[in-house]
């Protein structure tokens, strides 16, 4: 297939329009303003309808509006817009409303900093609206498999009803990398939204009951039933969704876990290990959500040390360490507010903690 | 024998659960009314808020979606983009519009949605049991506010027709008041020309309706009625603030 070298940001908002994405709702911010800039004039060439909205407040409910009403939707912002979209979120997961949302990550907390940072990983996958529900996560390590991603996703949102994050940073956002892009789907028609979306809010038309689309359930054991029925999605979503690659040799002494751009920064230290004699491999999650437990039943017992890679205080170390379950030791190598380590940094700090446990 | 009047298609046969002296049923009426007179039930999507009134979808015989508080405007806006031919519209009440949603409603306004907003306007947090709205009366009681709204405390109350009608994209803004029978005549006819004005997309709608909170005036239905007269018109004066020419 033809390559082209695309910026990331520019890439990922051509894979959501090939995706069939009718609408974009969003608002500038840094590192992500290419992709409101270039929906504003090529979503409509496809079809569809750009907004730049007042705030991601505002977005997060156009795209809530648009979903509710059939449409296939994107939205995208950076750390401090999610935080402004969490409202959202917890509105579209109880609603069973299809939404594709895009982070591309940046330094936190508060302001921050506009250089790149994994630290929005508990907001992805804690959730951070309020009650209880699940988004599935998908962490790119690479322009091409986040394009692959953001028009999967589409399908993905529709089939459970419910809204899907890609989690990128800003290093993917900016760099550029030749990229194969995927064959442009067209936009739904309207009967074709009514046919495949029959719970959608299009006008009642010659239906016989009018649908109603909502969050509020007043009676407790009401409210029990329904967020139930939400977690046997989830269930469904842990087994059907859930995604990682392993590398390395087998029988590693020293297994790194890390997504997204990180995992090629160890990739590369993995080989620099190697120079030095000591076998390593890693675990990539490529669902932060559902987390990859089950990658973690393959650590063998030569395995001496599990090191969580990420530009954030521990945030992945928490489901690392409860995937390792005490079984060995479990270290952290990080680095935040935007600095990114290089491999031999990152090798350096694993031969240390390697070397600590003698 | 003929028949003169009948209750609306567009409104369920159940019985609201609105307070005696609510004037959320009459003005649910007159939009369902409304929409049947032009044919556009079947084709009409709205968007329910924050406040007593979030169950409106359940009285209401369209297709429906709940908003988070104050952001009915924005969820229009997305509705509207991906149905450029049904008619859209939000009913909000004055915190869900004057408060909270005051940014989403200027911006709808500003970018000349082609939806409509009905506003009802009581002066009172309703569900919430009684809280100062930002369109509370100077010296009326709130439980936010018990001995009485002051300018210097809490500001004057915002009027959100003026508020509106410096807004080019917001092409018929009108206040009407629920009150007494001509009153609720003259609302009807502005619920009409603000559905007009949104099919034949000249651009954003807006029709403020004074209404009564008997519950939290801590006042009778009649005397509720009495305070629309006296105490909220002559603050918030009727009439039409912007129209487009042919109107």
């Amino acid at each position: 297939m033809e390559k082209v070298l695309m910026k990331g940001n520019e890439a990922f908002a051509e894979a959501a329009i090939r995706g069939g994405a009718g609408f974009y709702f969003g608002y500038p911010i840094t590192p992500q303003n290419e992709i409101p800039e270039y929906m504003s004039h090529e979503l409509e060439k496809a079809g569809g309808s750009f907004i730049q909205a007042e705030s991601e407040l505002a977005a997060v409910n156009m795209a809530y509006g648009a979903a509710a009403a059939g449409g296939s939707v994107f939205i995208s912002t950076s750390s401090p817009g999610v935080a402004l979209m969490q409202e959202g979120i917890s509105f579209m997961c109880s609603s069973e409303v299809p939404v594709v949302m895009l982070n591309v990550s940046r330094g936190g907390p508060g302001v921050g900093g506009i250089q790149p940072g994994q630290a929005d990983y508990f907001q992805a996958t804690r959730g951070g609206g309020n009650g209880d529900y699940h988004v599935p996560v998908f962490a790119p390590a690479s322009i091409q498999e986040a394009i692959d991603m953001i028009y999967g996703a589409f399908e993905i949102a529709d089939k459970y009803q419910n809204p899907v994050m890609i989690l990128a940073d800003g290093m993917l956002g900016q760099m550029m990398e030749p990229v194969s892009l995927p064959e442009a789907k067209r936009m739904a028609t309207y009967e074709e939204i009514r046919a495949n979306k029959p719970w959608a809010i299009t006008g009642k038309g010659p239906r016989s009951e009018r649908n109603v689309i909502k969050s509020l359930r007043l009676q407790p054991d009401v409210l029990e039933a329904h967020i139930h029925r939400l977690f046997e999605k989830y269930d469904r979503m842990e087994k059907e969704l859930v995604r990682y690659e392993t590398y390395g040799e087998p029988d590693p002494e020293i297994v790194f876990v890390a997504f997204g751009t990180v995992a090629r920064l160890v990739a590369e230290t993995m080989d620099i290990l190697t120079e030095r004699g000591y076998k390593a491999g890693m675990i990539r999650p490529v669902t932060l959500w559902p987390f990859p437990f089950d990658a973690f039943a393959r650590i063998s017992d030569k395995t001496r040390l599990v090191v969580s890679v990420e530009l954030s205080m521990g945030q992945l170390l928490t489901d690392v360490k409860a995937a390792v379950c005490g079984r060995v030791p479990v270290g952290l190598i990080n680095r935040t507010g935007g600095v990114v380590p290089t491999p031999v940094e990152i090798a350096d700090r694993a031969i240390k903690q390697l070397k600590a446990l003698d | 024998m003929k028949q003169v009047f009948a209750i609306t298609r567009g409104m369920l046969p159940v019985d609201t659960s609105y307070c005696p002296g609510c004037t959320h049923g009459v003005a649910h009426r007159l939009i369902m009314e409304c929409l049947e007179e032009l044919g556009e039930l079947d084709n009409t999507i709205a968007v329910s808020p924050i406040g007593c009134s979030i169950v409106a979808h359940q009285y209401m015989n369209i297709d429906m979606c709940e908003s988070a508080h104050g952001r009915a405007p924005a969820v229009a806006s997305g509705i509207r983009r991906v149905h450029p031919d049904k008619v859209v519209f939000t009913y909000q009440g004055d915190g869900d519009l004057a408060s909270i949603g005051v940014g989403e409603i200027i911006h709808a306004a500003h970018r000349g949605e082609k939806v409509t907003t009905f506003f009802i306007n009581n002066a009172i947090y309703g569900m919430t049991g009684g809280q100062m709205a930002p369109t509370t009366l100077l010296g009326q009681r709130a439980t936010t506010a018990i001995n009485g709204r002051t300018k210097e405390s809490n500001g004057s109350p915002l009027r959100m027709c003026e508020l509106l009608a410096t807004i080019d994209g917001a092409v018929f803004v009108e206040r009407v008041a629920l009150n007494s029978p001509g009153n609720v005549r003259k609302a009807k006819k502005a619920v009409m020309k603000a559905f007009e004005v949104q099919k034949n997309g000249l651009g954003f709608s807006f029709v403020e309706f004074l209404s009564s909170c008997p519950t939290n005036w801590g006042r009778a239905p009649y005397e509720a009625m009495e305070f629309i007269k006296e105490e909220m018109i002559p603050y918030y004066p009727l009439g039409n603030f912007r129209k487009p020419e042919e109107f």
